[in-house]
C-alpha cells in the first residue's frame, strides 16, 4: 500500500527567513527546501528575500543569487545552463521542470524550489537517482544487431525510419516526467517510470535494432509497464516537450496489436 | 544498507493537473460504481421476496437524501463512462496530444454534468 504521507524523519519544518539587505523595491520571496546530512534534523524551508532588479530570467539565476550573495551553503545540480544536459531538474512552482530554461517571470507571488519529489534527497535540492539509473540500464540502451563486427557494413536507415525516431531521440534524462507520475511515487522501484519506458520506446522503434522482439517481451509486465494509468503528469512536465503518455501508450498498443 | 535520508516532498507539493485530478476520479468514482451496482442488484433481488420491502426502498430513495444519493449515482455513472471513452482512445493511439488531452478531458468533465441532467429527466419522465 502506497504512503502517502511523508515519513517521521522527512517532515518539513519551518527554516530560516534571510532578510533583503540591499534596500530593493522589488523584491521576490523565493521558499526553498534545505536538508544537511550534517546536522540529523529535519528537512526545512528556507524564505530568501531576492532582490528582483539585479537578477536573471531563469530559476537558475535566481538559485545562483542565492548561493552567491546570501547563503552559499545553498546546494543543487547544474551544468549546462541551456537545458541540455537536464543536472538541474527539480520542483518549481509545484510542477517538475529545469530551472535553467523555466522564466521565474511567470510566476506571480512567491516561488517554491524543491527537490524531485518521492525521492531519498542527497542534500538540498539534489535527490538520489539510483533507481532510475538502474532501470534505465535494465532496458538495454543501446544498439543490439546481429552482426559480429567483422562486417565492417555500416547500419544504414531510411530518412523514414529515421523520423520515427522523432520526439524520443531528444530525452535527456532530466527525471522530470518519472518523478512526476504518481504511479512512479508509489511503485518507483518495480513500474519503470517514463523516462525509461519512453527510452524503451525508443529502441524498440529504431529500425535498426535486432531485438525488438525480445525487447517487447522484457518490458510487457504487469508493474513494469501496465502500472501506467495515463495520469499525464509526465507529459505535463517534461521540459523537452516530449510525450512519454505517448510513448507508453505506443508500447502499449504494440503489445496489443503483435 | 538502509537509506535513511529524508523523502523528497510529493503529493504535498505537486501541483494538481486536468489529467492527473480526473484520472484519480476515475479510479474513486470506478469504486463507487462498483459498490453501487450491487447495491442496485441487492435492491432489484427484494423484489423476490416481497414487493413492501422494494416499496421501502423506494420511499427512501424518493426522500430528498435519496435524489441526492440518485443524481450522485447519475454523475458519477455519466463521468465513468465518458472519462473511459478517453481511455478507449487512449488505447488505440490517440489523443495523447498535450493540448487534445486537456480539451478532452474538460470536455469530460462538463459532459458528465450535462449527461447527469439529462439521466435525472429521462429518469422523471419514467418513473
Amino acid at each position: 500500500m502506497a504512503q502517502f504521507n511523508l515519513p517521521q524523519n522527512s517532515k518539513i519544518e519551518v527554516g530560516k527567513y534571510f532578510k533583503d539587505k540591499t534596500n530593493s523595491k522589488n523584491l521576490k520571496k523565493v521558499n526553498v527546501y534545505r536538508w544537511d546530512p550534517s546536522t540529523g534534523k529535519n528537512p526545512r524551508v528556507d524564505t530568501f528575500e531576492v532582490d528582483m532588479n539585479n537578477c536573471g530570467p531563469k530559476v537558475l539565476d535566481i538559485l545562483f543569487k542565492i548561493k552567491n550573495e546570501i547563503d552559499p551553503s545553498l546546494t543543487f545540480r547544474r551544468s549546462c545552463a541551456h537545458g541540455v544536459c537536464g543536472s538541474c531538474a527539480m520542483n518549481i512552482d509545484g510542477v517538475n521542470g529545469l530551472a535553467c530554461i523555466k522564466s521565474h517571470t511567470d510566476i506571480s507571488g512567491d516561488l517554491n524550489i524543491y527537490p524531485l519529489p518521492h525521492l531519498k534527497v542527497v542534500k538540498d535540492l539534489i535527490g538520489d537517482l539510483t533507481t532510475l539509473y538502474k532501470q534505465y540500464e535494465s532496458i538495454q540502451p543501446w544498439l543490439k544487431v546481429d552482426q559480429t563486427g567483422e562486417e565492417k557494413i555500416e547500419l544504414k536507415q531510411s530518412q523514414k525510419d529515421r523520423e520515427k525516431l522523432d520526439g524520443y531521440y531528444e530525452c535527456i534524462l532530466c527525471a522530470c516526467c518519472s518523478t512526476s507520475c504518481p504511479s512512479y511515487w508509489w511503485n518507483g522501484d518495480k513500474y519503470l517510470g517514463p523516462a525509461v519506458l519512453l527510452q524503451a520506446y525508443r529502441w524498440i522503434n529504431d529500425s535498426r535494432d535486432g531485438d525488438k522482439k525480445e525487447r517487447l517481451k522484457k518490458v510487457a509486465d504487469e508493474l513494469k509497464l501496465y502500472r501506467c494509468h495515463t495520469i499525464m503528469n509526465c507529459t505535463n512536465s517534461c521540459p523537452k516537450g516530449l510525450n512519454p503518455a505517448k510513448a507508453i501508450g505506443s508500447i502499449k498498443k504494440m503489445l496489443a496489436t503483435s | 544498507m538502509e537509506n535513511n535520508n529524508p523523502l523528497s516532498p510529493h503529493l504535498q507539493i505537486y501541483r494538481w493537473q486536468i489529467s492527473s485530478l480526473l484520472s484519480i476520479t476515475h479510479r474513486i468514482v470506478g469504486v463507487v460504481n462498483f459498490f453501487a451496482i450491487i447495491l442496485i442488484c441487492l435492491w432489484v433481488m427484494l423484489l423476490i421476496f416481497d414487493q413492501s420491502y422494494y416499496s421501502t426502498i423506494f420511499i427512501i430513495l424518493d426522500s430528498s437524501f435519496g435524489k441526492f444519493l440518485a443524481i450522485s449515482l447519475c454523475w458519477t455513472f455519466s463521468f465513468h463512462i465518458l472519462n473511459e471513452l478517453r481511455h478507449l482512445f487512449w488505447d488505440a493511439g490517440y489523443g495523447f496530444d498535450l493540448k487534445v488531452a486537456r480539451i478532452t478531458g474538460i470536455l469530460v468533465l462538463f459532459g458528465s454534468f450535462v449527461l447527469t441532467i439529462l439521466f435525472y429527466f429521462l429518469g422523471r419522465s419514467i418513473f
